[in-house]
C-alpha cells in the first residue's frame, strides 16, 4: 500500500511537518495545511485519499470542517486527531463525520496503520466482498467457513471476527487497538497484552500446521497478514 | 437599603400582602351575599304584609262599595306609621289616599315594584318604598306602599360591617407579612453570611439548619449536601496534583536519565537506538498514566461522559471474561462466569467495561498463584458472578489468590497505592481507583471481601429498571453455556 494523496490539517507547523516526513518515508504523497479554512478548500478541490484533520484549528474548527465536506458530498476519508481523548469525544467527532479518531499522543505507527487502513475502504458503496482470499486462505462470510488448502479450520466466534478484519486489511499493518476498537468495540487500554495472546491462538489455527505463515508480528506496530509473511 | 425597604421587597412580605388581598375580596363577597339575602327576605315580609292589607280592603269594597272603601283608607292614613294608600278611578284620577306624586306607568302594571314618592302633606325628601297595585271591579285601582326604611338601615348596618372587617383585616394581614417576613429574612440573611464566608475561602462552613425541617431547611441541606460534594471534589483535585507530581515525576526523571546518559556516554548507532526505544516506552508508561489519572478525575467529578445509555452487565461481564480468557487460560485458572440476566443499569458501556476489565486484570494479576491459600487443593477459579439484588446490580469477582488483609481494603481503592507483594508486577496501581470512580460516578460503590481464600471485590451499581420477573430458563441455558 503506496503512495497514497494524504492531507494534513493541522496548526501545529512542527507537528505537520514531521508527519508530512514520516509519510512521504512511508512512501505517500502528503500535503499540509495549518489552518482550518485553507484545509477546507484543499480537501474540497484534490482528490486525497485522506484527510488527517485535527479537532481544534484556527479560522474553522475540525468538526465543523468535517460537516461541511459532507455537506458538499465530498467523502474523503477523514480521520480527526485530537488532544481530547474523553468517551464522548470520541463519539462527537464520528458523529460530526469522522471516519477515524485517534487522541494526542499517538504513536506514527499506529496513525500510519490507521490512515492506511481508511484510505482503502475508497470505493464507498461498493458491494462487500463475500468471500476473502489471502494466498491459500479462504473466508466465507456467509457460510462463516474458514479453510486453507481445502482443509476446514475450526474457529471461535470472536476468532473468527479477528481474521476477518485482519483479512479486510490484508497486506497492511493492523495495531492492537484497532483490532479491540474493530472486533470488541472497546476504546480502552486493556493494560495486559490480551490481543497478543488472541492473535497467537489465532495463528496457532492457521499457521500451525503449515509450512508458510501467514501472520505476522510487526515489531512496534502490531501484526499483518498477507502472502508470504515471514 | 434600609431595613424596612428590605422587608418590603421581601418575597414572604408580597406573599402575605398578596393574601390579604384576597382574604378582603373573599369576605366583601360573603358581607355582599348575606346583605343581598337578607333585603330579599324583608322585601318579602313587607310584601306579605302588604297582599294581607290589600285583601282587607278589597273585602271592604265588596261588602260595603266604593264609600266605605273610601271612609276605610281616610281612617288608615291617618294612623301613625301609616302605610301608602292610593285609590284611583279607571283613568288614573285619585279618590283617596296619601300618596301625591307617583309616576303614572306604576299604576297600569298590577304586582309589586320599588318606587320613589313623596308624602302628600309636607312634601319633602323623596323616600323608597315597595308598593304594590291591585286591579279592583269597575277598573278601579288600589296602591299600597310600604316605607323601605328598614331596608336602608340593614344596607347602612352591612356597609359598617364590611368597612370594620377590611379595616381590621388589614392590620391584622400587615402585622403578619411583617411577621413572616422578618422572621423569613433574618434567616435567608443568616444563611447569605454564611455563604460568604465560604466564599470567602472556609470550606468547611456550613448553612446554619434550624432544626424545624421547613422549606429553608430543606433548601440549606441541600445546599450543605453540595458544599460537602465540592468539598470532596477539591480535596480529590488536590490529591490528584499531589499524586501526579509525585508519581510522574519518578518517571519522567527515569526518561530524562536514559536520554542524559545516551548523550553524556555516546556509543554506536546501536546503543542509541536502544536508548531512543527506551526513552518512547517510558514516554508511553506516561501516557497510560495520565490518562488514567485524567478518567479518574473527570470520573469522580462525573464529568461529561455523553448521554447515558443502557448498558446490560451481565453481557459486559460476558464480553470481558472472553476477552480475558486465554489469559487466564495462559495462567492456567478456569475464568467462570455466573450471570442471572437481564441485568441492565444506565451509565457508559465503555466505562463500566473497563472498570469490569480492571477488576478481571487484577484478579488474573494477582488471584490466580493460588499462593497464600491455606487449602492447597483449592482450584484457583477466578468467578465472575452477575446477579440483580433488590434495585441494584451486583457484580462480584472473586478469586482465590493471597487476598488484601482488611486493614489495607479501604487503602487500595485510593490512587496509586500498590500494596507490598505487588509493586514488582506490571501495573500503575490505578485500575481500582479506577474501577470505584466509575462505580461512584454511575452511584454505586466498590466493596473488597475476603472469599476465604482469597479476594471478592463487589462492584455494586443502581438497576435502570424496576425489578423484573425471576430469570427466564433461557438465562440458565446461557449460565451452562459460560460456566467452562
Amino acid at each position: 500500500m503506496s503512495d497514497m494523496r494524504i492531507l494534513i490539517i493541522e496548526d501545529d507547523r512542527d507537528t505537520a511537518a514531521y508527519l508530512a516526513k514520516a509519510f512521504r518515508e512511508a512512501g505517500h504523497v502528503a500535503d499540509q495545511a495549518n489552518d482550518g479554512l485553507t484545509g477546507y478548500d484543499l480537501a474540497l478541490e484534490g482528490a486525497y485519499d485522506v484527510a488527517i484533520v485535527d479537532r481544534m484549528l484556527p479560522k474553522m474548527d475540525g468538526l465543523t470542517l468535517v460537516g461541511s465536506l459532507r455537506s458538499q458530498n465530498n467523502e474523503t476519508p477523514v480521520l480527526i486527531l485530537s488532544a481530547l481523548g474523553q468517551v464522548d469525544d470520541r463519539v462527537k467527532g464520528l458523529r460530526a463525520g469522522g471516519d477515524d479518531y485517534l487522541s494526542k499522543p499517538y504513536a506514527f505507527s499506529e496513525l500510519l496503520a490507521r490512515v492506511e487502513a481508511l484510505a482503502r475502504r475508497r470505493p464507498k458503496g461498493a458491494p462487500e466482498e463475500t468471500v476473502l482470499r489471502v494466498a491459500d486462505l479462504t473466508l466465507d462470510r456467509l457460510s462463516h467457513k474458514v479453510t486453507r488448502r481445502a482443509e476446514e479450520i475450526v474457529l471461535q466466534p470472536r476468532e473468527f471476527r479477528l481474521l476477518e478484519y485482519l483479512m479486510q486489511n490484508a497486506g497492511k499493518v493492523v495495531t492492537r487497538t484497532m483490532l479491540l476498537e474493530h472486533v470488541w468495540d472497546y476504546h480502552f487500554d486493556p493494560q495486559t497484552n490480551v490481543i497478543d495472546v488472541h492473535v497467537s491462538r489465532l495463528r496457532a489455527k492457521i499457521d500451525r500446521d503449515f509450512d508458510a505463515p501467514l501472520l505476522s508480528t510487526v515489531r512496534g506496530a502490531g501484526y499483518m497478514i498477507r502472502d508470504g509473511a515471514r | 437599603m434600609t431595613a424596612l425597604g428590605k422587608l418590603f421587597r421581601a418575597t414572604a412580605f408580597r406573599l402575605a400582602l398578596a393574601i390579604l388581598l384576597l382574604s378582603a375580596v373573599g369576605a366583601g363577597i360573603v358581607l355582599t351575599v348575606i346583605a343581598w339575602e337578607v333585603v330579599s327576605v324583608v322585601d318579602r315580609e313587607i310584601s306579605q304584609t302588604i297582599d294581607a292589607e290589600a285583601k282587607g280592603l278589597m273585602d271592604a269594597f265588596n261588602t260595603g262599595g266604593l264609600d266605605t272603601l273610601r271612609a276605610l283608607i281616610e281612617a288608615r292614613k291617618r294612623e301613625p306609621n301609616a302605610s301608602l294608600y292610593l285609590l284611583t278611578n279607571p283613568i288614573g284620577e285619585p279618590l283617596a289616599g296619601n300618596v301625591q306624586q307617583i309616576p303614572a306607568e306604576v299604576l297600569s302594571h298590577p304586582g309589586f315594584l320599588p318606587i320613589e314618592y313623596r308624602a302628600n302633606e309636607r312634601g319633602g325628601r323623596s323616600r323608597q318604598a315597595l308598593v304594590g297595585v291591585y286591579v279592583l271591579p269597575y277598573g278601579l285601582r288600589l296602591l299600597i306602599g310600604h316605607d323601605l326604611g328598614d331596608r336602608g338601615r340593614i344596607g347602612a348596618v352591612m356597609t359598617r360591617a364590611l368597612a370594620l372587617s377590611l379595616i381590621f383585616f388589614a392590620v391584622l394581614g400587615a402585622l403578619g407579612a411583617l411577621f413572616v417576613a422578618r422572621r423569613v429574612l433574618q434567616r435567608i440573611d443568616d444563611i447569605n453570611t454564611s455563604a460568604h464566608g465560604i466564599m470567602a475561602g472556609d470550606l468547611t462552613r456550613r448553612l446554619p439548619v434550624s432544626g424545624s425541617g421547613d422549606e429553608l431547611d430543606r433548601l440549606a441541606e441541600g445546599l450543605n449536601e453540595m458544599l460537602g460534594r465540592i468539598a470532596e471534589l477539591m480535596e480529590g483535585l488536590r490529591e490528584v496534583s499531589d499524586n501526579i507530581a509525585h508519581d510522574l515525576r519518578t518517571p519522567l526523571t527515569r526518561l530524562r536519565n536514559h536520554a542524559e546518559a545516551a548523550l553524556a556516554f555516546g556509543g554506536d548507532a546501536a546503543s542509541y537506538r536502544l536508548a531512543l526505544e527506551k526513552t518512547i516506552e517510558e514516554s508511553d508508561a506516561l501516557i497510560k498514566i495520565f490518562n488514567a489519572l485524567l478518567l479518574i478525575a473527570r470520573a469522580e467529578a462525573g464529568g461529561d461522559v455523553g448521554p447515558p445509555q443502557l448498558v446490560d452487565v451481565g453481557e459486559a461481564a460476558r464480553s470481558v471474561a472472553e476477552l480475558y480468557e486465554p489469559i487466564a487460560e495462559e495462567e492456567g485458572v478456569a475464568l467462570i462466569v455466573r450471570v442471572q440476566g437481564p441485568l441492565t443499569v444506565r451509565g457508559n458501556r465503555e466505562l463500566i467495561g473497563q472498570a469490569i476489565a480492571n477488576l478481571v486484570d487484577n484478579s488474573l494479576k494477582y488471584g490466580a498463584s493460588n499462593r497464600g491459600s491455606a487449602d492447597a487443593e483449592a482450584k484457583p477459579d477466578v468467578v465472575i458472578a452477575a446477579e440483580r439484588i433488590g434495585g441494584s446490580i451486583v457484580l462480584t469477582i472473586a478469586d482465590r489468590g493471597p487476598g488484601i488483609a482488611p486493614a489495607d481494603r479501604a487503602r487500595v481503592l485510593d490512587r496509586f497505592v500498590r500494596l507490598e507483594g505487588s509493586r514488582s508486577r506490571p501495573g500503575s496501581g490505578l485500575g481500582l481507583s479506577l474501577a470505584a470512580a466509575v462505580a461512584r460516578m454511575h452511584g454505586g460503590s466498590v466493596e473488597l471481601e475476603d472469599n476465604e481464600p482469597g479476594l471478592r471485590v463487589r462492584l455494586t451499581l443502581p438497576a435502570a429498571d424496576p425489578p423484573a420477573l425471576p430469570a427466564a430458563p433461557a438465562d440458565l441455558v446461557m449460565n451452562d453455556r459460560n460456566a467452562r
